[in-house]
């Protein structure tokens, strides 16, 4: 017999401290798959956020730096000047991404930075413990939305992919989801894809990973699943939102 | 003929596995604990693993290897 799946090398052996359930796993496997395949794990710079993948650094066997808050975009634009010809991503949550780091996220795309950035979106902010982010869906509930989120005076859930895809600088932004394996195979496909453009110098490139947080939205991990693909697939719809040739 | 390996200290107990398993062989061990104090999950009716690698692909913390 021969092995079909194991660990994947770009993966240290440390136990990751997420939450039963918690998706990040999955897409930090992914992402580690998808060195493997490309054989560019000893070619790799990451850069890890601030949120519950803070300690994404420990769990990633390529060089690693911890950014401030949000700031993961500028940090990468800086490590990729200096090593253009390294491999560059960022691995953010949305409180980290899409919050306190959009104006990062936002200039890092429309100067076309050749780096690669995976977003996590559960709607939620995890680690501090289920407060509103700016993905958090209309009337979901919340630690800092008790009676569901309004728009009137929170605004809308930000679709990020579809904004950063307006921007001329971004080479290929993709929208993908992990709540089953068929999209689990094709988020892989698609973080691949986002490093094969770094590689070919094309632009700046994002994955936006649907995900769940079973913790803090209070459901079982399987119900977790269940409620990614029943509520924010409707509003974040899944796709390719930008691909230069 | 195939073979799923847990390394079962790693396990939480999330019952991912258990859900996306097509033979539904994957269960948790409610007669143990690892050390983290979860039960964690196992398959103990191997003969019938297909080898899908299913229950690999959906754990978040990459508990199984499997051999086929």
């Amino acid at each position: 017999m021969k092995k079909v799946f194991k660990r994947p090398e770009s993966l240290t052996d440390k136990p990751m401290h997420y939450c039963p359930g918690c998706t990040h796993g999955i897409v930090h496997r992914l992402v580690a798959e998808a060195l493997d395949e490309l054989n560019i794990r000893q070619d790799t710079i990451g850069v890890a956020p601030v949120g519950c993948a803070v300690f994404a650094y420990d769990y990633f066997n390529c060089d690693m730096q911890e950014a401030a808050h949000g700031r993961a975009p500028a940090v990468a634009t800086g490590i990729k000047r200096v090593h253009p010809d390294k491999v560059v991503f960022t691995y953010q949550g949305d409180g980290d991404l899409a919050s306190i780091g959009a104006a990062e996220i936002v200039h890092a795309a429309n100067r076309g930075e050749k780096i690669t950035a995976i977003f996590i979106n559960n709607a939620i902010y995890g680690m501090t413990g289920g407060q509103m982010a700016p993905t958090t869906l209309l009337d979901q509930v919340t630690a800092t939305s008790p009676y569901g989120r309004k728009a009137e005076t929170e605004g809308y859930p930000i679709r990020i992919s579809e904004m950063l895809s307006t921007l001329e600088g971004a080479a290929y932004i993709e929208r993908v989801s992990v709540h089953d394996i068929k999209h689990i195979n094709h988020a892989k496909k698609a973080i691949r894809k986002a490093f094969e453009y770094q590689l070919q110098g094309r632009g700046f490139t994002m994955v936006e990973v649907l995900s769940t947080c079973p913790t803090n939205w209070g459901l079982t991990p399987l119900e977790s699943l269940k409620w990614l693909k029943d509520n924010m697939i409707p509003y974040y719809p899944l796709g390719v939102k930008r691909e230069v040739e | 003929m195939a073979r799923v390996t847990f390394n079962e200290d790693l396990c939480k107990g999330c019952k991912l596995c258990v859900a996306v398993c097509p033979k539904k062989i994957v269960k948790i061990a409610e007669d143990r604990i690892n050390n983290k104090g979860y039960h964690p999950a196992t398959v103990e009716e191997m003969d019938k693993c297909i080898g899908c690698a299913f229950c690999a692909m959906m754990c978040p913390d990459v508990v199984i290897e499997v051999e086929k």
